[in-house]
């Protein structure tokens, strides 16, 4: 057909470059993150609170040594799982819900892609946790030990299991069901995953399931390094690095983008 | 001029669970803008999705610019832009920013201002999705659909529910978009839209194509035209009846009031003028009705509601 038009919107199709695609998917999403003032209360105003609250007043009998050395690995833990599981999910159920994911299913942008973004945007977000949540322990007395490889392994899986986690519930139930799910879960392992509340105080026989969880393992593992000044915790990382396989497998498996 | 086929979908057969959505439809859409007409649940948005490669067939073939939707999407999905029936964007994202993104995604984007200022989006501000007007999330769908330069763009229902100046705005983009060549695949309920948009029209119902052509093609072919005038009362109608063709009817409605029913042309016009001078005859207030495009769908799919 000849073009009888101005000319402004004569077709010149392309994909923009993978890397840039995949930055600027990753910034909008942390920009949705941060702008959403639920996702904040449960990214940094819960943490920062029990983390303040918790080393000030004796509420917990946390054992042995300061407070704070025993809570900053345990609020560091709740932090990626706050970000990596409950925000992911609620915000992926939401988006899945909206047509938001089947909306960017037709864009230039892999599916890859935007789970690479996404995972991007996850990581910013806990780098801006850790920063906040360390400069308010040390401000409290924290005076951390440790091999900061291990630190950085035991996030990394953790972050990797919590994803996993949250994709899996955000690509399969309705978006309400997510949102109810995800923050009863968050409140569950905040209370029985070792993360203010030390395992030794439940009975033994429920300590060695709880133990299994990958919240009480990112947070024995961070407390073995951080507080115990521990080499690497295998087998906090092994629990950690199966959450993350099945996880991440049965997510792969049942994600629904619709 | 039409002749490269943007759309090729052969015998295409989608189930979902044991309801046949699309039920061997075959559909050739052409450069220009072919619209989808079809009542509820006819198959319309399953063939779009599959198009768009959202839905893989359970068998037949689809191309779209040649390629396979779904095995090929990675090199379709810069070549297309999709305007769903509803949603796609953040809740909280602004209007602009969300165009912005969109743009970023594609390597030669439109001026992201004047296509915000073009559909009047620039009074959305501030505003989050989820607080625009009906109106200003569709036209935003829109805007997200053209602004990466497409060849191809997919608009379904595009003016669903707009306001009338919405309406008028959202035509002149398509038709400024065909103009410079971008090939534009709609679906649609309102008749008017397809008949001032469309080079091409089909008409899906029960999951095939039950017709297709230009919109005069279908008002022209098919249904019946009519053929009205009034004259003194009492004519005698077998006698009009004997001079027209085989295929045609005449009554009189009420007296004086006449009706001519048939494949109405010129040469049925003059053989009905020539028998009333034979009769001396004034035809007055003779007209010729011709079809809208409205009067062949519900010939072609019925009345009765649908799902």
């Amino acid at each position: 057909m000849t073009a009888t038009g101005t000319g402004t919107y004569t077709p010149k199709p392309g994909a923009a470059p993978l890397p840039r695609m995949i930055a600027a998917q990753a910034a909008l999403e942390t920009k949705m993150l941060l702008r959403n003032g639920e996702q904040l209360l449960l990214t940094v105003v819960i943490p920062t609170l029990l983390l303040v609250l918790f080393s000030t007043v004796d509420i917990v009998d946390t054992g042995a040594g300061e407070a704070v050395d025993f809570l900053a690995p345990g609020i560091l833990a709740l932090a990626v799982m706050s970000t990596a599981f409950t925000g992911q999910a609620i915000a992926t159920g939401f988006e899945r819900r909206y047509g938001v994911l089947k909306r960017l299913a037709s864009s230039p942008l892999p599916r890859w892609g935007l789970m690479m973004a996404k995972t991007l945007s996850v990581l910013v977000t806990e780098i801006l946790q850790v920063i906040l949540l360390t400069v308010i322990a040390f401000a409290l007395g924290w005076s951390p030990r440790g091999n900061p490889v291990a630190v950085a392994l035991l996030l990394v899986l953790g972050t990797a299991a919590f994803s996993g986690l949250g994709l899996l519930m955000a690509g399969t139930l309705k978006a309400e069901a997510t949102l109810a799910a995800a923050n009863l879960v968050f409140l569950l392992l905040l209370v029985g995953g070792g993360v203010v509340v030390p395992l030794d105080k439940f009975p033994s026989g429920a300590q060695d399931v709880l133990g299994l969880l990958p919240i009480a393992a990112l947070s024995d593992g961070l407390r073995d390094v951080l507080q115990h000044g521990a080499g690497m915790p295998w087998g906090d990382l092994g629990i950690l690095a199966v959450w993350a396989v099945v996880g991440l497998a049965a997510a792969g498996k049942f994600f629904r983008w619709e | 001029m039409r002749s490269e086929p943007v759309i090729q979908v052969q015998a295409l057969v989608k189930r979902y669970g044991t309801k046949t959505a699309v039920d061997g439809l075959d559909l050739v859409a052409r450069t220009g803008v072919t619209a989808v007409l079809g009542p509820n649940g006819a198959g319309k948005t399953t063939t779009v999705e599959t198009c768009e490669g959202y839905r893989k067939p359970d068998s037949g073939t689809v191309r779209v610019l040649g390629l396979d939707p779904v095995r090929q999407s990675g090199e379709l999905r810069p070549r297309v832009g999709v305007m769903l029936q509803s949603g796609g964007v953040y809740s909280g994202s602004r209007a602009d920013e969300m165009l912005r993104h969109v743009a970023r995604l594609h390597a030669h984007p439109l001026d992201v201002d004047a296509l915000i200022e073009r559909l009047g989006l620039g009074s959305c501000g501030r505003t989050t999705y989820r607080r625009l007007s009906g109106g200003q999330q569709q036209r935003l769908a829109l805007a997200m659909a053209v602004v990466g330069r497409p060849e191809l763009v997919f608009l379904d229902e595009p003016t669903a529910g707009l306001d009338p100046q919405a309406r008028h705005a959202t035509w002149d983009l398509v038709r400024d978009l065909r103009a410079d060549g971008v090939s534009v695949v709609l679906t649609t309920h309102y008749m008017d839209e397809a008949e001032q948009l469309a080079d091409d029209v089909a008409i899906i119902d029960a999951g095939r194509v039950i017709a297709q052509g230009s919109p005069e093609e279908l008002c022209r072919g098919g249904a019946e035209n009519t053929l009205r005038f009034t004259g003194r009362p009492g004519l005698d109608v077998g006698s009009l009846l004997k001079a027209l063709p085989a295929d045609c009817s005449a009554a009189e409605l009420t007296p004086g009031s006449y009706r001519v029913a048939g494949k109405v042309d010129p040469q049925l016009l003059a053989t009905v003028t020539s028998w009333c001078a034979q009769h001396g005859v004034m035809p007055e207030k003779i007209s010729v009705e011709r079809h809208t495009l409205e009067d062949v769908f519900l010939e072609l799919t019925g009345k009765e509601l649908r799902s």
